[in-house]
């Protein structure tokens, strides 16, 4: 299903810009900087998931030959509590600060305590050895249900619960207790049909993008600070660092280097304020680069969760009711993104009576940072599964009764907002339709599952601006990181507008001093966002060009025609290059620039089949087929949206079947590297099938619609299903291990 | 610390000397003596692949061989696939297919592609998932990885042309020029 062929470079698949740098090793990474002087710095983490911090003695460290800069949270500003906008989430100021260098109390294993800067890193590894650090150690927790037991340790002394909006007055684990409501569930439930309520366990997991984190910093003596870094957004940074150091921003110049994936775990700030203090310091260049074992105890992850779903159905089909009940854990500070998991677990069911229950509870674990689709996935495979069990108990196909309780246009989000036009019934259809579904799957332990998803997409705040090169081609420099490929479809939307071919745009990521501000790379906002700025800005470019050949000509700018390139009027005819080349005759050198607050995002929705082969002896699944339908709006560059749901599909595999933190009882993590946190590889996954549903966004000049992150909402719920009917048992815990599976299999017996 | 050792090897087919200490991974020196930074390190212990290389060529993780062990050897890495007259095949693919997103990764895959392709031009899509299995990628589901390296074999054997299905002839509007 596509839309009929309307425009010349959208839906095309051009080689991207960036690409030949990145094929020959030639791209710079935010580690690859290498800056006169530079110094090499090194932090020193917490052995302990939850302690006081009594003392910390750097003076044999800073005595170390080659050694030029040790700090600790005494070289940070004491903030007070401020809540500030964080991409996909808020944070507490004061916490983001006290996760960058820890105050007071380590609250998890990994939690930064001090820095050094040397001469070389393994000069400044010697010297982390050298500082003493004396801790008393605390008893600490671990998951959301131990943390909210009355007893349990208490990991922020000041923390009280927001519940449903009133301060609450004793210390306690749980931020905040929210809910949403409508109908009466309780009333829904006595008069249904069919009944279903069970709980679920997920664990906490990892974005496990391949680069770490790593941050260069030159704070100059003039007090200028520029930082290189990894990032999904150089303006977050900036103004994070702003905030945690005291700084005006106008301090402050971020670069964001290319960026070796992220998927949410870049959008806060780890090393940036640690490199720009040592640089204070040591007055030469500072970079920091995470290990992977840094990168795993102490970057990201993702909330584990503990949910208790019940959802009731009427003997037609219909669901009547749905309730949820959900514990994510934040980790070492309030944050959670348990209610985007609340918005997006009953979102493609069209229901009167609903009640969701959220609750964010801080545990002596990383605080958690977005992961794709925050909350998503946890919450989704919950509530997928017990749709899945409602359909088998009315003896109804998954998809059949997807369509029946599926959300149309006008129809209310749980949330309360009515949904403009999506395209999740064409969605459910086109995967019934699919050669994937309509395939018969036979053998032993051997089992197919479907499953649905929802993500409610981002728009918001971005910049792009462009200049006319004298041979015709434009330069035009964006605010987003390009983490996927947007560097193309952005350019494919400004070439689109001016009707010129793809190549005659030459795009570059901007610094936070050459485009204006730009909010980060998350929220499947890029493409849709930045892409209307780019449209914007081609239509301002288009202006300007009809204004220099109306003065050129004499004319008014209302006679001058304008189309692929090239300036009509009368007969007459001028092409960019001609603009470009002869800029003294034109009234001098063509610039513009754009900037939108992108609304009236259309949300996302994905619909996945997947079949499985268990293995009974060793309790390994096999992932045997793979398709994923979504809507996904207009595709502007259809290989990288395809390429979106690939990834998102590996990671929800992946969260689904192996990853998980594994702690021991003092909190310390015994998996802190790709061996033991087990990611998918090409041998664990097949070819992944993928149907493009293009339901244009009417609140898109280009009808874009984010696609980044619901492919990851549906893939654990799809396999929990799948499993069962492989193997005749829903599992209510993920990742479904072979461990698990065993056990599984076991108590089946 | 250990007095530095004079090294000898030849790296993408020039002739190069450097100091090191004994310590040092052929990582480290790569990228931080040598400049090589298109090795990429992921996670400095022989689990991501980011860092591969050829040496002598075997397809090895830099990160887990010690620089003063390379002496007189051949190494190859992500710059030097390349050749004169432009991208390698497995390159070119790579961007036709749209095989990449962060790009991180990619040179990693890169290496481990030439190194197969080397030894066994005709692989199987099952051959190429075991031998990439030790090479992650967290972007993109391996899909059109492995095609593009299906593709580019079937380049390198003389069956098939640059410009496959993902493929766009660029061209020059008349504005342009």
């Amino acid at each position: 299903m596509t839309v009929e062929k309307q425009y010349e470079v959208i839906g095309t698949r051009p080689i991207r810009p960036d690409g030949t740098d990145k094929v020959t090793g030639r791209a710079l990474y935010g580690a690859d900087i290498r800056l006169p002087g530079m110094l090499y710095g090194m932090v020193l983490r917490s052995p302990h998931a939850h302690a006081r911090i009594l003392s910390i003695d750097t003076r044999k460290a800073e005595a170390l030959p080659g050694v030029r800069a040790v700090v600790t949270a005494a070289d940070l500003p004491d903030l007070e509590s401020k809540i500030s906008e964080l991409g996909e989430g808020t944070i507490n100021l004061r916490y983001q600060s006290n996760n960058v260098l820890a105050r007071d109390k380590v609250l998890y294993f990994g939690h930064a305590v001090a820095a050094v800067a040397a001469t070389s890193i393994h000069v400044a590894e010697e010297a982390l050895g050298l500082i003493d650090v004396q801790y008393e150690v605390l008893k600490p927790v671990l998951t959301a249900q131990e943390a909210m037991r009355p007893d349990a340790p208490i990991l922020l002394e000041e923390l009280r619960t927001d519940e449903l909006g009133a301060k609450g007055t004793t210390p306690t684990n749980i931020a905040e207790h929210s809910q949403i409501s409508r109908g009466d569930v309780e009333k829904a439930f006595a008069e249904a049909a069919v009944v279903v309520e069970r709980e679920f366990t997920t664990a906490t997991v990892h974005q496990g993008y391949i680069e770490p984190q790593n941050s260069t910093a030159l704070w100059n003596v003039d007090d200028q600070l520029t930082i290189w870094c990894s990032t999904q957004g150089a303006f977050g940074v900036r103004d994070q660092v702003a905030e945690i150091l005291e700084i005006p921003v106008s301090k402050i110049k971020v670069i964001p280097m290319e960026i070796g994936g992220g998927f949410g775990g870049k959008i806060g700030v780890y090393l940036e304020p640690i490199a720009a203090l040592l640089s204070k310091k040591a007055r030469r260049p500072v970079k920091l680069t995470m290990s992977r074992a840094e990168v795993l105890a102490a970057t990201g992850p993702t909330s584990g969760s503990y949910m208790r779903i019940k959802m009731a159905a009427n003997r037609e089909g219909r669901i009547t009711a749905a309730q949820a009940y959900l514990a994510y854990e934040a980790g070492a500070y309030p944050g959670s993104p348990v209610g985007s998991g609340a918005a997006v677990i009953f979102a493609p069911y069209k229901l009167d009576n609903v009640l969701i229950d959220s609750y964010d509870v801080v545990v002596n674990k990383p605080r958690a940072a977005a992961y794709r689709a925050p909350g998503g996935t946890n919450a989704a495979y919950a509530a997928e599964v017990v749709v899945d069990e409602l359909a088998e108990k009315l003896g109804m196909d998954p998809i059949d009764f997807r369509i029946l309780n599926g959300v149309r246009e006008g129809d209310k989000h749980p949330g309360g907002s009515e949904y403009p036009r999506i395209g999740y019934i064409e969605t459910l259809q086109a995967a019934k339709n699919s050669p994937h579904y309509q395939s018969k799957l036979e053998g032993p332990y051997r089992g197919r599952g479907v499953a649905a998803g929802y993500w409610g997409n981002y728009g918001g705040k971005s910049s792009a601006s462009a200049s006319l090169n004298p041979d015709g081609t434009i330069s035009l420099v964006e605010g987003s990181v390009d983490i996927g490929g947007s560097r193309a479809s952005i350019a494919m939307q400004l070439a689109e507008t001016l009707g010129v071919a793809v190549d005659c745009i030459r795009p570059s990521v901007g610094d936070t001093d050459s485009v204006g501000y730009t909010e980060g790379t998350y929220g499947s906002r890029t493409t849709f966002a930045t892409g209307w700025a780019a449209y914007e800005l081609g239509n301002k470019l288009i202006q300007e060009f009809k204004a220099r050949a109306a003065a050129y000509w004499e004319v008014d700018p209302a006679q001058v025609a304008y189309a692929k390139g090239v300036l009509t009027c009368n007969g007459r005819r001028l092409t960019l290059a001609d603009l470009g080349s002869q800029m003294d005759d034109m009234g001098g050198p063509i610039s513009a620039s754009a900037s939108v607050r992108a609304e009236k995002w259309g949300p996302a929705f994905a619909v996945h089949i997947v079949d499985v082969e268990v293995d009974p002896e060793t309790g390994k699944v096999d992932v045997l087929r793979y398709t994923a339908a979504q809507d996904v709006g207009t595709a502007i560059h259809p290989s990288y949206v395809e390429s979106q749901i690939h990834g998102g599909v590996a990671q929800g595999v992946g969260w689904g079947l192996n990853e998980e933190y594994v702690y021991d009882a003092q909190g310390r993590l015994l998996n802190a590297s790709l061996l033991d946190y087990r990611m998918p590889t090409a041998l664990d996954l097949p070819m992944i099938e993928t149907i493009l549903v293009e339901v244009p966004n009417p609140g898109h000049p280009y009808g874009v619609r984010g696609v980044g992150e619901v492919p990851i909402v549906p893939p654990a719920g799809a396999l929990a299903n799948a499993i069962y009917r492989a193997i005749g048992v829903r599992l209510n815990e993920l990742p479904m291990s072979p461990a698990r599976i065993l056990a599984a299999l076991a108590a089946k017996k | 610390m250990a007095k530095k050792v004079l090294v000898e090897a030849t790296i993408n087919g020039e002739e190069v000397t450097f100091l090191c200490e004994p310590r040092q991974s052929l990582l480290e020196v790569l990228r931080e003596t040598l400049g090589l930074t298109g090795v990429k390190e992921g996670c400095n212990n022989g689990n991501c692949g980011a860092c591969n290389v050829i040496l002598d060529g075997v397809l090895v993780n830099s990160c887990l061989v010690l620089a003063v062990e390379v002496n007189g050897r051949s190494i190859i890495t992500a710059e030097g696939i390349a050749g004169p007259n432009g991208l390698h095949p497995i390159q070119q693919k790579l961007l036709e297919h749209a095989a990449l997103q962060c790009g991180v990764c990619t040179p990693g895959f890169v290496v481990a592609a030439k190194a197969l392709l080397d030894r066994n031009p005709n692989p199987s899509e099952y051959e190429v998932r075991r031998w990439l299995a030790g090479n992650l990628c967290r972007c993109t589901g391996y899909d059109k990885i492995v095609r593009a390296v299906l593709d580019a074999a079937a380049v390198l054997r003389g069956e098939a042309q640059a410009g496959g299905p993902g493929a766009v002839v660029e061209t020059k509007p008349e504005v342009a020029l």
